[in-house]
């Protein structure tokens, strides 16, 4: 690992401004990716911003709301009792993250801003329709994540929450790793009257994305068997050494269908 | 260089760090508790696994600077003097390990799954075990260890 300055944030604002202060700062969350990449150097921040103190841990309900502060950690969220009742799918999703010791520290802000092609949340937040409120604005989940690895956020604007809008029905599948527990196909599905979305990670070569044309079909008529994967195009699947892109395209037709069954 | 303080094993310690050191590197290399291991650099294996402040988090995925403040426990704060800590003397007992190298780790995570968990199942110990590696024992003799282990803490409260 490089060299670099280490500070506190004791909130957002601050950390924002310390950001902007710096010609190359990152924040750190709970370190579960940054600290990794820092050790292999394919990171290397000047200046080191810790968000621990910055006051944006905590779940709250509001109405049929979820707020989630950007800090809360992945085992935070799946224990929450609130987030349980209102959300469950969300609970579990986050219960399935990696392993024990990465979802004691590892966190909601964190995964989002790093949007990992293969993480779990990208889909959540996609699925449900969430708002990712940041120090400058509140972004839907479709504006916030603009390809692998990329974001919408600005150089030194902060993730403060994500809220998440309650949905009739939702259940996530995901098909991990074995290695890693990130997925190799996860697909999120939510119900909400009439409306269907259906969020796929860890298989499209630009990140997470909404499967339209599923959409579309379940809409019409909310049942497994008329999940039809063949029109995606196989080539906007990731292909590496986990899986080719033609077993992850088929991957999104098998979680799609039991999300669906499990809702 | 940043001065930090925290308490490991009930003691109070001191040391001044570059930011950049990693908890795992300040509890090896400054404090001498070498019980602790690396055993990756991908945060996967778990054989660096501790307690911060009650939960279990891998050592070498923390900066020194963030455990400033904070309460640790390795490996060598299980112990009471010369008699082992009911998941130590599980494993002992039960063959849990072979070369040793993933042991702490497995120890540390198994005491907190055995805190957090009412009653444990074999699920709930092979889920719970996700983030430890072992290269030698292929699990079953650790899974059996934890079990009875984590009896065996219940029995001794
Ligand atoms: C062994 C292992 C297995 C894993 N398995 C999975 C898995 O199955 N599924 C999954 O989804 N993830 C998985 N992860 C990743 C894990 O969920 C991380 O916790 C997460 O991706 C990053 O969150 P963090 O809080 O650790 O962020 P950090 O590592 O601290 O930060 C990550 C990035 O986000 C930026 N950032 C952090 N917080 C904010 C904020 N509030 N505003 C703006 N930018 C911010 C940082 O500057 C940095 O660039 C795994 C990680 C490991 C080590
Ligand atoms: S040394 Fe492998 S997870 Fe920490
Ligand atoms: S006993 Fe050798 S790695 Fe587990």
């Amino acid at each position: 690992m490089y060299e670099f300055n280490y500070d506190k944030a004791n909130s957002a604002a601050d950390a924002a401004s310390k950001l902007a202060a710096s010609d190359d700062g990152k924040v750190l969350a709970g370190g579960q990716t940054l600290i990794p990449t820092m050790k292999q150097r394919l990171a290397a921040p000047e200046d080191v911003i810790d968000l621990a103190s910055a006051g944006l841990s905590g779940i709250a309900v509001d109405g049929d709301i979820v707020v989630i502060g950007a800090m809360t950690t992945h085992a935070t969220v799946a224990s929450s009792s609130d987030v349980q009742s209102v959300i469950p799918a969300l609970a579990e999703l986050a219960g399935n993250i990696g392993d024990n010791q990465v979802r004691t520290r590892g966190t909601i802000g964190g995964s989002i801003a790093n949007n990992d092609p293969a993480a779990d949340y990208p889909a959540a937040c996609m699925g449900l329709g969430a708002t990712i409120i940041t120090t400058k604005r509140g972004l839907s989940a479709e504006e916030f994540f603009t390809g692998l690895f990329e974001t919408a956020l600005d150089e030194d604007e902060i993730i403060t929450a994500v809220k998440f809008p309650k949905v009739d029905s939702a259940n996530y599948q995901k098909f991990p790793n074995p290695a890693s527990r990130y997925a190799l196909a996860g697909v999120f599905v939510a119900k909400t009257g009439s409306e269907v979305r259906v969020a796929v990670t860890g298989a499209g070569n630009d990140g997470v994305f909404r499967a339209h044309k599923l959409e579309e079909a379940l809409a019409a008529n909310f049942s497994a068997d008329v999940v039809d994967i063949s029109p995606m195009p196989e080539d906007s699947m990731i292909e590496d050494l986990h899986a080719s892109a033609a077993y992850r395209k088929n991957l999104i037709g098998v979680m799609t269908k039991r999300a669906v069954q499990a809702c | 260089m940043v001065k930090i303080s925290m308490t490991v094993n009930g003691k109070n310690v001191e040391g001044e760090v570059s930011p950049r050191t990693l908890l795992v590197e300040f509890i090896r290399e400054h404090l001498k508790l070498t019980g602790t291991h690396v055993g990756c650099d991908t945060s996967q294996c778990g054989a660096c696994v501790i307690h911060v402040d009650g939960d279990s988090a891998k050592s070498c995925t923390m900066l020194a600077v963030q455990a400033d403040g904070s309460n640790i426990i390795t490996i060598e704060g299980l112990a009471n003097g010369e008699e082992m800590h009911p998941m130590q003397a599980a494993f002992k007992e039960n063959h849990g390990l072979q070369c040793g190298f993933c042991t702490p780790g497995m120890v540390m995570s198994a005491i907190d799954l055995a805190n957090k968990n009412g009653d444990l199942t074999e699920e709930l110990v092979r889920e719970g075990l996700e983030g430890n590696i072992c290269r030698c024992t292929g699990y079953h003799n650790i899974v059996k260890s934890v079990l009875d282990g984590a009896n065996a803490m219940k029995a001794a409260e």
